[in-house]
């Protein structure tokens, strides 16, 4: 029978070292929830857990100077909602985030668990990807800065080198008129796991978008960025016609399977729908009518 | 309408005896059970759905250090197939022996081909993989429409129907009158077919047992079931220990709905721990719950309707095929028994169908067969209602069975109060209410009735008066629905104590006397008649008591509020003598106090119930949500209503989910999809409205308090009311379950073609 062993060192280097020096048989722990549940169902027995929650960094949320926030990849749902400012600048990444699993999984859960995970349907990184989170890794030759949506490299795979940890997510300073909002189309109200999620992020001016993003999960192998939804948004003043164009191009993107949670015919017409209302969402947060 | 005014506890909310421990963690689930010494077991499953199996080899698994024993097919009585049923309730041990462990072929995949204990777990699925099973691959079916096809592999070659070997293994039918004749006067007649999925009971606590066997084979079994007999009797038959040297003690059990009456673990933890020497604990995972215990049917039913223009039903009939599963047993008989019996219909042809396939073997579901049976006649009885311009109700009521109906499946109804919870559903403020604005999304109601048959059987109760005056009262059945609080009542309001003061507790199978199954909503029914004798013997004894203290004649005694009292003024001038006084005058007077009655109980009447859905479908996500729900029901007496309006929501809750998600999705290599509570959805709190109760009492006058059983009604109504909503929700019908956010969007944009059929 194999031996599991535990590690829960209180710096980044510590961690670095040991999880790259475990090689592929050690696991990173964050909260958990996704980990002790594939560990339990026996679909992973790692040798080692480099448990990453003692290490200040990476359970830390910090307003940087010029406005923006970085958010340490091991925080919880439940600390990330307590904190007095962050839901206020991004109630998108918040909702999204917030969304996971029950009261009992939010005070383990974490953003970058989510996304570390690899799952396409994972509910943080539409709205992450929507946001244009950066996120910050550092492994054994060092820390390096990625895009969010080049994270994820296809179910439950990443694009993070052997030996490398999720460190944090930087969220940009916004301008006025800004707001984001995420909505994930699931057959029950809560514990579900989304068939489509849609994250919006945009900026409005005098009636206008002047910039938005659009992150789509559960209908391809990765979540997508969808940049053509962000073109027809952009510019318009969200009438039917510009919704309607942005839709289309969410339902374009999608390169669903059918499966037990879904139709490809589904989600394709979901994805649509999702983006029309999640825009409604977003722009009336962003404009406050 | 509660005929029930001046009785103390019967039909007051007391405080559950269970609650406190189940809240704080303390009550002891079968999987809290640990003995010095125990060790583990698994089971090795079938990965095939179908398969012959040539060979077992377990000696690399015997020889894994760690490992304590081994067992097949081999170490399980057989009950040779030609030798005939060997019946323990509805259960055939022919078909028990050979679920609990495949003989020569492997029939779902999860089906049971070794097991294995050793002193880990780990080490135990270990050894499991160890052991090499030589498998010949056979063709094999799940649907009905395949395992019915000509060429469809047939599961148990020795079957035959019609002649030939085929996997319909039983067909009963109701009849009345003539339906060619009845159809003939018809005005209008409606025909339709409906699926459903199979779909699992879904309780939260998965199988688990802790079975230790002594040298000298004396056997004690832990585990939770809804029925410790059940369980000695099954393990006995399975194993061949005598049931004198088998105590089965009941665990608090976390959730059955049916599931739970019959074995899986048991016999096999029983060899192990006797091969072994070693107490054996062995717990299932979710996974195995899914795969290898019994869900209810799938199922396909038609169904067929006439009636004249004055709104009177003259014909129906009914053909429902279930699905059995591995081994014949599908609940057909409360299909084709239950769906049209609210219904005086003169002419009425009523079928059932039972067809295996290679699935795990069914178990009973609440009102075993019902739902599905009613499922598709109150949805085509909606659909006769509309074509007649009839209001749905109206129209039930004018159809109703009533006292003097003779039901097709037998009985000629006594004093029934199906009428009544009709009356109570059109009177209710829910039926009244207009729908509201669904705020873009569109709003629908409807409306189904159901019944379920009930039962009585056998039932074993002691009660006796402790040295300081109070009351334990000993059962025999597993309390899953609020018996051991609504016995506590009955109890108090006897004796005319506090119900605080009258214990209730679940004997193990060596400690009280024969006590059938949890199941048939028989519990409360039963087992309260049995304490109702016995503590009227009680009262027997302590007014003999008093009576000898007074020097009077126990006729002249009179017991009330706690205490015996002179009948009246001539019988002489005493102090009342408390059930505390004469308890410690006890020993002076003639010894302990104390009575026990067993009984085959009879005279339960069957239940009916008539519920009003409202629904809110999201046309553009295809997602149809409950928002109001209201259950009517006739409860003969709520003894304890919290409880009844428990029993009655909780059916609701799971006719909701079997309605809208559930389901059992099977992937191509025929193996379920979705083992597991993520994607197998039961509904959540948040999925569902309060449900509204309307409980109609109409007592049984065979039985002391009154008592209907409560427990299976409420789901029998609920998937019909759900799908007759989502059609006055949309204008569109839909024919099969689970009506879930796909199925309905993709049939909101179909183009219309249900005016065409
Ligand atoms: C009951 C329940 C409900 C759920 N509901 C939802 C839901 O609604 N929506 C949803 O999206 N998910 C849901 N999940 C899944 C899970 O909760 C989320 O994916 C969660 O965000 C995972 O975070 P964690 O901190 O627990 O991750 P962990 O389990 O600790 O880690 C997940 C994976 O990421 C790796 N990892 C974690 N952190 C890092 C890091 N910093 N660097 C590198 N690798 C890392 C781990 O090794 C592991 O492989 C649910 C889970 C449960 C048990």
């Amino acid at each position: 029978m194999t031996e599991l062993r535990y590690l829960a060192p209180d710096t980044l280097d510590e961690a670095v070292g040991a999880f790259a020096k475990a090689g592929s048989a050690a696991r990173i722990l964050a909260g958990g929830t996704d980990l002790l549940v594939q560990m339990r169902s026996g679909v992973l027995k790692p040798g080692v857990i480099v448990d990453i929650k003692k290490i200040p960094e990476l359970t830390a949320i910090e307003q940087t100077a010029d406005g923006g926030f970085r958010i340490g990849a091991a925080v919880s749902g439940m600390a990330l909602a307590e904190h007095r400012n962050f839901g206020k600048v991004w109630p998108g990444v918040l909702e999204a985030v917030n969304l996971i699993g029950s009261k009992q999984v939010q005070g383990r859960a974490s953003a970058g668990g989510n996304l570390c995970n690899g799952s396409p349907a994972g509910d943080s990184v539409p709205a992450m990807v929507a946001a244009g989170a950066i996120v910050t890794v550092q492994g054994p030759d060092g820390r390096r800065e990625m895009k969010v949506e080049d994270v994820p490299a296809g179910p439950g795979r990443t694009n993070l080198k052997p030996g490398e940890i999720l460190v944090s997510f930087t969220l940009p300073q916004r301008p006025p008129g800004s707001s984001d909002a995420y909505l994930r189309m699931i057959p029950r109200t809560e514990m579900d796991i989304a068939v489509v999620g849609c994250g919006v992020s945009l900026t409005v001016k005098d009636g206008i978008v002047t910039s938005a993003r659009v992150g789509l999960g559960a209908v391809a192998p990765t979540v997508l960025l969808v940049e053509d939804a962000a073109k027809a948004l952009i510019g318009s003043k969200l009438d039917d016609a510009a919704l309607a164009k942005a839709a289309s191009a969410c339902s374009a993107a999608c390169r669903p399977i059918d499966d037990k949670r879904g139709t490809i015919a589904y989600r394709i017409k979901v994805a649509g729908v999702l983006l029309k209302r999640t825009a409604a969402i977003a722009a009336q947060r962003a404009t406050g009518k | 309408m509660n005929l029930v005014t001046n009785n103390k506890w019967i039909g007051q909310r007391t405080i559950r005896p269970d609650g406190m421990d189940k809240v704080t963690g303390r009550a002891q689930f079968a999987a809290d059970t640990t003995m010095p010494g125990m060790i583990w077991g698994k089971v090795l499953r079938s990965p095939h759905p179908h398969a012959r199996i040539r060979s077992i080899d377990t000696s690399k698994a015997e020889k894994l250090p760690g490992v304590k024993a081994v067992v097949t097919s081999k170490d399980i009585v057989d009950f040779p197939i030609e030798k005939g049923a060997v019946m323990l309730g509805i259960q055939d041990m022919r078909w028990m022996c050979r679920n609990v462990m495949a003989r020569d072929k492997a029939l779902f995949p999860g089906h049971p081909i070794a097991a294995v204990a050793a002193t880990t777990e780990a080490i135990a699925e270990e050894a499991c993989k160890l052991i090499e099973v030589d498998y010949e691959v056979l063709p094999w079916s799940i649907e009905i429409d395949d395992a019915l096809k000509l060429d469809a592999p047939i599961l148990h070659e020795f079957n035959k129907f019609d002649g030939k070997p085929s996997n319909i293994v039983g067909r009963l039918e109701h009849k009345k009158g003539d339906i060619a004749e009845g159809f003939k006067k018809a005005d209008i007649v409606i025909e339709r077919t409906f699926t459903t999925r199979p779909v699992h009971q879904g309780y939260i606590e998965p199988h688990a047992c802790l079975i230790s066997v002594a040298p000298d084979g004396k056997t004690t079994i832990w585990s939770s079931s809804q029925g410790q007999f059940m369980v000695r009797a099954m393990t006995a038959y399975l194993t061949g220990i005598p049931q004198s040297d088998i105590r089965a003690i009941p665990a608090e059990i976390g959730g059955g709905f049916g599931g739970k009456t019959i074995v899986y673990l048991e016999p096999l933890a029983t060899l192990l721990a006797k091969k072994s020497g070693r107490p054996v604990k062995m717990v299932m995972t979710r996974e195995e719950v899914m795969r290898a215990t019994g869900p209810t049917s799938g199922s396909k039913s038609t169904v067929k309707i006439g009636a004249t223009k004055d709104g009177k039903i003259v014909a129906a009939h009914g053909t429902f095929y279930l699905q059995a599963g591995a081994f014949p047993g599908s609940p057909i008989r409360g299909a084709a028994g239950c769906s049209f019996t609210p219904y005086d219909i003169p002419n009425l042809l009523s079928e059932g169908y039972d067809v295996c396939s290679n699935r795990s073997k069914v178990a009973a579901y609440r009102a075993p067969g019902a739902p599905i049976g009613a499922y598709a006649v109150e949805c085509v009885l909606d659909e006769v209602a509309e074509a007649l311009k009839m209001d749905p109700l109206d129209f039930r009521l004018k159809n109703a069975a009533k006292e003097g109906t003779k039901a097709a499946h037998g009985p000629v109804f006594p004093r029934i109060g199906y009428v009544e919870t009709v009356e109570a559903a059109k009177a209710s403020p829910h039926y009244a209410a207009p729908l509201g604005d669904g705020n873009g999304k569109l709003r629908g109601r409807g409306v189904a009735s159901g019944f379920w048959f009930n039962a009585g059987g056998e039932s074993s109760a002691q009660v006796n008066i402790t040295e300081d005056g109070n009351v334990v009262v000993t059962t025999g059945h597993p309390d899953i629905g609020g018996s051991r609080a609504g016995i506590a009542n009955i109890c108090a309001e006897l004796l005319g104590i506090d119900y605080r003061r009258v214990s209730v507790i679940i004997g193990d199978t060596q400690t009280v006397g024969f006590s059938n199954l949890t199941g048939g909503s028989r519990v409360l029914f039963a087992s309260s008649m049995v304490v109702t004798q016995s503590t009227e013997k009680i009262i027997q004894t302590l007014r003999e008591r008093a009576a000898k203290i007074w020097e009077i004649d126990p006729e002249a005694v009179k017991w009330e509020n706690g205490a015996a009292h002179p009948a009246s003024p001539n019988a002489g001038q005493f102090e009342p003598l408390t059930l505390e006084e004469l308890a410690e005058k006890a020993p002076a007077m003639g010894g302990p106090i104390g009575a026990g009655v067993q009984l085959n109980t009879q005279g339960a009447d069957g239940g009916f119930g008539t519920h009003v859905c409202d629904v809110e479908v999201d046309v553009d996500l295809g997602i149809a949500r409950v928002i109001r729900y209201t259950a009517v029901q006739d409860v003969g007496r709520a003894i304890h209503p919290g409880y009844v309006e428990g029993q009655l929501q909780g059916g609701v809750a799971q006719g909701i989910g079997w309605a809208l998600n559930e389901e059992y999705i099977y992937t191509k290599e025929g193996k379920v999809d979705n083992p597991g509570f993520l994607d197998y959805r039961m509904p959540v709190c948040s999925d569902l409205p309060m449900i509204d109760c309307i409980m109609v009492e109409i007592p049984n006058p065979k039985h002391p308090q009154g008592v209907k059983g409560v427990g299976e009604v409420p789901l029998v109504p609920v998937m019909a009311a759900v799908a007759n909503a989502i059609y006055n929700a949309l204008g569109k019908r839909f024919y099969a379950l689970p009506m879930s956010p796909p199925k309905v969007l993709e049939k909101l944009e179909a183009p219309m073609q249900e005016a065409a059929e």
